[in-house]
């Protein structure tokens, strides 16, 4: 494809925010027909410049060219009417509508240019469905009756409904199960194969080996490295680009288990379960012991975390914390017992983002702090500032806004909440969603040392290796049933990945 | 957790002030981006008074007149103000207020006096917000719909109490309080009222847990949930404080008109929500300043004294009210996107 013009160029783009330059002069060229990754770490400026491609930022300066002639992406619109759309990683979809007036949202078939055609619409949308290779998903069901995985379809299938020639594709896979990913791997090889193409953003490396065709790397704003053959170059190499270093996944090392089994189990659940959810459950967690759930998206493993933790009701069964039972679905209870959660859902689910750091990590001891009601802020911002050195959360400054934090760092503002109020269980949900490689192995080092420190953790994780390398003991889950229980160095992903998938719980 | 605070770069004598004190600077300097710029209206406004009508404006009987009308308001949108930060709205203030000013002057309650008179006022407002509270926080109701039904009912208890009739207040310790010789150095014990309930609310706001689980409710319930706050209860008693200010709001009605109406605090709820609007409080919960809040009230009731004033007609003070909560909310929009 040497001769034409590529598809999409990008050159010398800047974007200033108020206090930060997120992008610095990056160039992208996109051919046609190509699978384009863009790597980097979260904050290197992989976000902005597909706004700045779908149109919803302007750049400061820089060109763009369209298939070899400049243009201004004024709005999302102009780069719509182009040929360019954007499947962001929150999807951008409207609950209450059904899935065909989700994806002809703006341009719906009319008659007499006012008349939406309903049928006409059900019909091209179940047509694109289809071609999605899910014809199951009924196009006229509400969008938010949909699981994660088919909005995810729908919101392609939106893409598709346009005159598309450039699909960007903010980490698809990061909501999809294996499978599922497979199909969505076969959809982007089919649109390639139809002169389309794709720009692919995703943490995961072997992702990117498989469908990818070049990579470019993104880091501090800039393009460090573009046009690299994404099957060849060398794993190492990419992963320095990104960070300057040569590590993936760093585990810390396990403390001796004996020490760890004799202690008695701070929480032990019993016969817990939720009808539809999960099946009758039971664990213990001791002081020092990290305790790993590993399975598919949909297998249970948010919804145990959240039951425990009180915020959903069980069916049956109760959680004990030093022998002695809580109150069933209440927080408070859980709290006041000394159970914390970082949960899958950082900004919806545990951070007050218009709030600085200190507000959000004493936000669960405020008491503790607080004579009559009247907080002590000298004694607050300290004990802030101390939980988040002890973190070494970045920047040290505990007055910032939360929402100025990398993914990493609002995770341990999220941790550093929880040491604050003394916690003893610690309850992680996909504690490195949205967390880039760099700062993951920080994370997981912080989580170690907080067990051996003597706090029980319970982490839930869809990334199998994940657990394989933090967790001492891991329980295997398979449709809201635990299959296998073995402590981790005996297990390895392979194995895992098996007893998820075929479920041979008799082994 | 070792409690190891000792900064090491930091080498101020004084332990807490180090932390102390770069904080409590930035909290004032972020608040005069917004505040000045609302004081800044307010300072205009009194330009244009005093321009345009120099001897009645700028007069002392006009001021302490303008102060006393703000603090009926006034005393209701610190309530508001916390109930829009913790993301609510309650629509039944201006009608809370009527049925507390009017079960208050009842010819059996006055017969208890200054106390009676008080005491009635408070309790009605607090019962309001109460049954707000629990339909909101406990009965799942939406606070638009729940106070909605408020505003409905207690204007119509107000009319049935009274009939339509105005109750006039026969207690003089009561009328003595509008009177000159109740001011304490030219202030109106009404504003000292209004200027108590702005200072307690500042500090309730911003220095009790109280006031902090507000705005983490307001600013995302679920994660307060989770971080064991109690949501629900918290939520009821924001409705509680809202009915409270309106109990207070009532007693100071009833000094100032020397009666109680059922048509008293006729769009309150409008007003109230229009002030703690400009003054910078999310109407989506999460963040809001009393200070805000105050000076909203202030530059509402002066315009109305000014075209009062100057003999312009309602009409053209509700447009101009328009006018301004449109100004200020695209002029927080652009401060707040470029810092």
């Amino acid at each position: 494809m040497a001769p034409e013009p590529p598809l999409l160029s990008m050159s010398g783009i800047t974007k200033s925010f108020p206090g930060v330059r997120a992008l610095d002069g990056v160039d992208l060229d996109v051919q046609a027909g190509e699978v384009h990754c863009l790597l980097g770490q979260n904050g290197a400026g992989k976000s902005t410049l597909i706004k700045v491609l779908a149109g919803a930022h302007q750049p400061d300066t820089g060109t763009i060219s369209w298939r070899g002639e400049d243009v201004t992406l004024r709005s999302p619109i102009a780069a719509m009417r182009l040929g360019i759309a954007t499947i962001y990683q929150e999807l951008d979809l409207v609950e209450h509508l059904s899935v065909a007036e989700n994806v002809h949202l703006g341009h719906e078939p009319t008659t007499a240019g006012f008349v939406v055609r309903g049928r006409a619409a059900r019909a091209s949308t179940a047509e694109l469905l289809q071609r999605l290779g899910h014809p199951e998903i009924d196009p006229g069901r509400l969008v938010g009756d949909l699981s994660a995985a088919h909005q995810q379809i729908v919101s392609m299938a939106r893409a598709l409904s346009h005159d598309v020639r450039l699909i960007v594709m903010d980490e698809p896979s990061a909501a999809l199960d294996p499978d599922e990913v497979d199909n969505l791997f076969r959809i982007v090889g089919d649109l390639t194969a139809a002169g389309v193409a794709v720009v692919y953003i995703s943490h995961r490396l072997e992702e990117i080996r498989r469908i990818g065709d070049r990579v470019t790397v993104l880091k501090d704003g800039r393009a460090v490295a573009r046009g690299l053959p994404a099957k060849s170059t060398p794993t190492s190499e990419v992963v320095s680009l990104m960070t300057g270093r040569n590590v993936e996944y760093v585990f810390p090392p396990r403390p001796d288990t004996p020490r760890v089994a004799a202690a008695e189990p701070v929480l032990t659940v019993e016969n817990l379960s939720r009808r539809g959810e999960f099946a009758p459950l039971d664990l213990q967690v001791r002081p020092g012991e990290i305790v790993g759930l590993a399975g598919l998206v949909g297998s249970g493993r948010s919804e145990i975390l959240e039951t425990i933790y009180g915020a959903r009701k069980p069916d049956t069964g109760r959680v004990l914390v030093d022998g002695k039972p809580l109150r069933p679905g209440s927080v408070r209870a859980a709290v006041r017992a000394g159970l914390g959660l970082a949960p899958e859902e950082r900004k919806a689910q545990a951070l007050l983002m218009l709030e600085s750091v200190t507000r959000n990590v004493s936000v669960s001891s405020m008491s503790r702090f607080a004579r009559a009601g009247w907080i002590d802020r000298g004694a607050e911002l300290g004990a802030a500032r101390a939980a988040v050195r002890e973190l070494s959360l970045r920047p040290d400054n505990p007055d910032v806004p939360v929402r100025t934090l990398s993914g990493g760092n609002q995770q341990k503002a999220v941790l550093a909440r929880w040491l604050l109020r003394g916690c003893r269980v610690l309850l992680l949900d996909e504690p490195t969603r949205g967390v880039d490689v760099g700062a993951r192995a920080e994370l997981y080092a912080v989580v170690r040392r907080l067990a051996d420190e003597g706090l029980a953790v319970l982490l839930v994780s869809s990334e199998v290796p994940e657990v394989l390398g933090l967790a001492d003991r891991v329980l295997v889950l398979r449709e809201g049933s635990v299959v296998h229980t073995a402590p981790a160095r005996e297990l390895d992903e392979h194995r895992v990945l098996d007893l998820v998938m075929e479920g041979s719980p008799a082994s | 957790m070792t409690q190891n605070v000792s900064p090491p770069r930091d080498s101020a004598p004084k332990v807490p002030s180090a932390g102390e004190q770069p904080a409590w600077r930035a909290v004032l300097f972020r608040a005069d981006v917004r505040t000045l710029s609302l004081l800044g209206v307010l300072a205009v406004l009194i330009l244009i008074g005093g321009l345009t009508k120099p001897d009645q404006f700028l007069d002392t009987r006009n001021l302490q007149l303008v102060l006393t009308q703000a603090s009926v308001i006034g005393v209701v949108t610190v309530g508001m103000t916390f109930v829009i930060i913790s993301g609510g709205i309650d629509l039944s203030v201006g009608a809370i207020v009527a049925l507390a000013s009017v079960w208050a002057t009842t010819v059996a309650t006055q017969e208890y006096g200054f106390a009676g008179i008080l005491f009635t006022a408070v309790l009605v407002g607090l019962g309001c917000g109460l049954v707000n509270g629990v339909l909101i926080a406990y009965g799942g109701m939406v606070p638009f719909i729940a106070t909605l039904a408020m505003l409905a009912s207690a204007r119509g208890l107000a009319l049935q109490i009274t009939d339509g009739r105005t109750q006039i207040v026969t207690v003089d310790s009561v009328l003595d309080l509008g009177e000159r010789d109740a001011y304490v150095l030219g202030i109106p014990p009404l504003v000292l009222v209004f200027a108590a309930v702005t200072v307690v609310g500042w500090l309730v706001l911003n220095r009790t847990t109280f006031g902090r689980r507000s705005v983490a409710v307001g600013g995302n319930a679920e994660a307060a949930r989770l971080a064991g706050i109690d949501v629900r209860r918290q939520r009821l008693y924001l409705y509680l404080l809202s009915g409270l200010c309106c109990g207070i709001a009532a007693f100071l009605l009833i000094v100032l008109a020397g009666s109680g109406q059922n048509t008293n605090g006729n769009l309150y709820e409008l007003d109230a929500i229009a002030a703690a609007i400009i003054g910078g409080t999310l109407l989506t919960g999460g963040r809001g300043t009393i200070v805000g809040s105050v000076l909203g009230v202030l530059i509402f009731t002066t315009i109305t004294n000014i075209f009062a004033l100057n003999n312009l007609q309602t009409d053209v003070q509700q447009i101009a009210k328009g006018a301004i909560i449109v100004a200020a909310v695209l002029v927080q929009r652009r401060t707040a996107s470029t810092t």
